[in-house]
């Protein structure tokens, strides 16, 4: 058994008499014998050495070290060494949530470095400190759409990741809001379908880009026709991309969202991750989550606060904003120290680094016969390929030859089971981008 | 300190990428950014020096005393860090487990997730607990709309939620966003839910009522029982705030006194560090009436003893989070457990309570005492007495800041004027405490014979104390 209490038999003893009681069990006389606990059986505790043979052995099960063309949203980019050194700060993880800015100013400081940088990629003027992920992000968004404009319909292009959508889904059931999805497949948002919702009772409208099957796009005409309905739009983005890509910003958007995964945090089977959201300024007092600002001292020096505390549940309760309460500011440290890393000229070699590994990766699989590549749009590192056969057996096979192939699109969208979505990162190498296309011939 | 936008110099690089070892592919020029964004350009050093200079301007649970009530700041021990960065875990793709083979790619995973449902659904006494929500008021949200589809699955009509007026403010904020209206419960002179006022606000209208146990106010509610087979009654639902578990481990579980949903902070019982403010992770357990309406996927154990993932679930409320939790977060919390074991996590709580009470036993000489009975691991002072000289909570908090303590809660909970909210922790030793109790007592004294030390305060920080009013007016939340 591990002790983390430090108490020795006299430190009780002293303690005991000064609060006036015999006993530990004096302390828990407001918890009635009747409230015992039926059963509290959990095995004796352990050594660090046992249970890091137990995790050992554990770990040891799990295929990580497959090369993973599979992305969806959750990228197997690379992640810097300091991005590691620097956020294991334990000054940094050990710390609450700053509210004694005074003594927090590192943490303070950090984040409000990060959401500059956020607002530098996405081109939007303002961000929160994080949300936990890029679903509850975009989930966020939407309800900032309703609260703006006062009506409940919602947009949302079939583009949009399906795992984001069953999210927004799950979140609002209870709740008046008519969401209307715009079919797409394997290119891009389908503009006349959706300007067919955009109406006086169009809240918002939510797009992707790029989209879950990879297409980018310039939404710059949807947005203008959203807005000219009076609707919010929303734009969830994949930061590395944004490398290359046009801005949510440069398209007019009005709340970017996104998943932060790829900014240097581990993929570590599902969490924690990290929703970053950025707005116009004129939104600034209905987005939600924690934002650091800048203010300054009794002497006039900056320093940096939480701000806007008002919208939240510690002051509002009931009528909140929203009802997140904590955010990811460990995971958005990483996301800083990831973007100050590459910096201005390298996160944009690395998208293009990215979208050239994948072009490179579709010239060799529409060479294999059978095998088409849709290029029914451009994309950035991620596409879809028809398969003459079930894609869920060919990533199935692929496997015993070490790749993690890709997403069977039908389990995400109806009649779509020979279709595969490939994702290539910069990890990736030449080689073995041609290794995977010559196993992927052997197992067609 | 510059902000590291500002040490940045056209041209510098802070990592090199590999040499392109294919061709350069064009883009069409319409969907490209018209600028690079903004991003510093510093070298690595630049970064490394940065960062580290700004740890530096943090307090943290390993570098000061931290007893921040409600937050349970104690010890996150390294051991817990080394086995959630293990590649095995860390390098793992969360889609790998969707497929129908999974079972081979992530099996260890899988039963990490399993069993750490199975523990918890112990400690706690419920039936079965999901490990999805990613935070604690995400718990919150969850467990709220399974109430709700309790609720309509049932075909009851319900509208109110009952929330006691010492409640954590996302209680509220909870509720009302899962469609229901709040209605707030007072709290008696015991510093527990006004039975009478309870009483007469719990119709059949009433869908659900949320309670920390112990309270805020650190004391537990003697009528726990008695309040839930009331609500019981008139089949509204007990949610269970796990802000407070630290307490109580081993001694009461909520399950086994009628609560029907619990949220667990995995980061407050379960050692996890908060990172400044995350990530932390929010397990929910529901009774036995809740679990049909878990969120999806949900882990099983076959009989053949693999593990899989169950995506068919019919009245499940739907998926709340991307997959199945903060995985990293979860993983610590493991291996704190099973280090702990029974006996340990007994022990944290015994310890918790007695830190709790020895400072509230030495403290209240100074400070008033609204609620002058035993305590739970926190307690709840009133700085009201200083008050008649001038000194707010707010002071006294920034002369601990120069003590090198950081602050207690302040002005939490709400129904406690100039309230101070000390939370020791298990893992403090009695010098720490004493330490404490020696510069609170001291802070008392100099708001009475020199307040003005308290109202400069503090003055050995990098900062001096800031104006918050102004931050909220001149709005700058970034460089660029």
């Amino acid at each position: 058994m591990s002790y983390y209490c430090p108490h020795t038999k006299e430190d009780i003893k002293a303690m005991l008499g000064a609060i006036g009681v015999n006993s530990v069990d004096d302390l828990f006389k407001d918890i009635k014998p009747s409230y015992k606990p039926k059963s509290f059986d959990l095995p004796k505790g352990k050594s660090e050495m046992e249970v890091m043979d137990y995790f050992q052995k554990l770990a040891a099960t799990n295929c990580s070290s497959i090369a993973k063309f599979i992305g969806g949203g959750f990228y197997d980019h690379y992640i810097p060494a300091v991005a590691d050194a620097l956020s294991s700060r334990s000054e940094f993880y050990t710390a609450y949530t700053p509210y004694q800015p005074e003594c927090s100013q590192g943490t303070l400081q950090a984040v409000y470095e990060y959401q500059s940088a956020i607002c530098a990629l996405t081109g939007m003027e303002i961000a929160n400190a994080s949300l936990y992920d890029g679903g509850t992000a975009l989930y966020e968004a939407a309800m900032m759409a309703t609260k703006i404009t006062g009506r409940n319909k919602i947009v949302v292009d079939g583009g949009v990741n399906p795992i984001y959508r069953k999210i927004l889904y799950t979140y609002t059931k209870n709740l008046h809001i008519d969401f209307v999805e715009i079919p797409v497949s394997h290119s891009q948002s389908t503009r006349a379908e959706m300007f067919k919702y955009f109406d006086d009772k169009t809240a918002g409208v939510i797009l992707q880009n790029p989209n879950f099957f990879g297409a980018i796009d310039d939404h710059t005409d949807i947005i203008e026709k959203a807005h000219s309905v009076g609707a919010i739009a929303i734009e969830s983005v994949y930061p590395i991309s944004l490398g290359l890509l046009k801005s949510p910003r440069e398209m007019n958007a009005d709340i970017a969202t996104g998943e932060g995964q790829s900014m240097g945090l581990p993929l570590s089977f599902g969490g924690p991750y990290l929703g970053f959201m950025a707005t116009k300024k004129e939104f600034a007092r209905k987005m939600p989550g924690r934002i650091a600002g800048v203010t300054v001292d009794k002497n006039g020096k900056r320093g940096f606060v939480l701000t806007l505390q008002a919208r939240e549940q510690h002051i509002r309760r009931e009528k909140a904003t929203s009802n997140i309460c904590s955010n990811e500011a460990l995971c958005a440290m990483r996301a800083i120290i990831y973007l100050a890393s590459l910096g201005k000229e390298g996160l944009r070699e690395l998208a293009q680094l990215n979208h050239d590994k994948a072009e490179f990766a579709k010239t060799l699989l529409e060479k294999i016969k059978g095998v088409e590549v849709k290029r029914n749009s451009p994309t950035f590192n991620e596409f879809t390929v028809l398969l003459p056969k079930d894609a869920d057996s060919v990533v199935n096979a692929m496997i015993d030859k070490n790749f993690f192939a890709g997403i069977p699109l039908g389990r995400f969208y109806k009649d779509m089971e020979k279709y595969l979505l490939v994702a290539v990162t910069e990890k990736r190498s030449k080689k073995e981008i041609e290794d995977f296309a010559v196993a992927l011939k052997s197992v067609i | 300190m510059e902000l590291i936008f500002e040490k940045s110099v056209k041209g510098r690089r802070g990592i090199s990428l590999p040499v392109p070892d294919v061709p350069t592919a064009k883009m069409d020029g319409r969907y490209l950014r018209a600028k690079a964004a903004e991003l510093p350009e510093v070298s690595e050093l630049d970064i490394v020096r940065h960062f580290t200079n700004l740890s530096r301007m943090n307090f943290s649970v390993d570098t000061n005393f931290y007893p921040l009530g409600s937050c349970t700041m104690k010890y996150n021990p390294k051991f817990t860090e080394t086995i959630a960065n293990l590649a095995g875990f860390r390098e793992l793709h969360p889609l790998m487990a969707q497929f129908d083979y999974a079972e081979g790619l992530v099996r260890g995973a899988l039963e990490v997730l399993y069993d750490v449902e199975v523990l918890l659904a112990e400690i706690t006494g419920m039936k079965e607990v999901t490990t999805e929500p990613l935070a604690g008021a995400h718990g919150e949200l969850t467990g709220i709309m399974l109430i709700a589809a309790y609720h309509n699955h049932k075909k009851n009509k319900k509208k109110y939620v009952l929330v006691p007026d010492s409640s954590h403010g996302t209680n509220p904020a909870s509720a009302a966003i899962a469609g229901y209206e709040l209605i707030s419960i007072p709290t008696g002179k015991d510093g527990c839910v006004d039975m009478d006022e309870y009483k007469a606000k719990l119709t059949n209208d009433v869908a659900a009522v949320m309670l920390t146990c112990p309270n805020t106010l650190g004391i537990f509610n003697t009528h726990i029982k008695e309040v839930a087979d009331l609500a019981h009654k008139v089949d509204a639902l007990m949610y269970y705030d796990g802000a407070n578990l630290n307490a109580i481990m081993g001694k009461v579980r909520p399950g086994d006194v009628g609560f029907d949903v619990i949220h667990l902070n995995l980061h407050k019982t379960f050692a996890t560090p908060h990172g400044g403010g995350g990530p932390g992770a929010g397990p929910v357990g529901v009774s036995e009436k809740l679990v049909d309406f878990l969120p999806v996927p949900k882990v099983v154990k076959n009989k053949d003893g693999s593990f899989s993932l169950k995506e068919n679930k019919p009245k499940s409320i739907g998926r709340i989070a991307p997959f199945y939790g903060n995985f990293g977060v979860i993983l610590k919390a493991y291996a704190y457990i099973l280090l702990l074991g029974r006996e340990g996590l007994i022990e944290a709580s015994e310890m918790a309570v007695l830190n709790a009470n020895y400072c509230m036993a030495l403290l209240k000489k100074a400070y008033n005492l609204p609620y002058d009975r035993t305590c739970m691991h926190e307690f709840v002072l009133s700085a009201a007495k200083q008050l008649e000289h001038g000194i707010r909570a707010l002071d006294i908090a920034k002369y601990l800041i120069d003590n090198g303590i950081h602050p207690p809660t302040i002005y939490f909970p709400l129904i406690v004027k100039e309230a101070i909210m000390v939370e020791p922790t298990e893992t403090e030793s009695k010098e720490t405490l004493d330490r404490f109790i020696e510069v609170m007592l001291k802070a008392a004294e100099l708001s009475q014979k020199d307040p003005e030390v308290l109202k400069n305060a503090p003055t050995t920080m990098p900062v001096s104390r800031l104006d918050e009013v102004k931050a909220a007016k001149d709005i700058n939340c970034s460089h660029i």
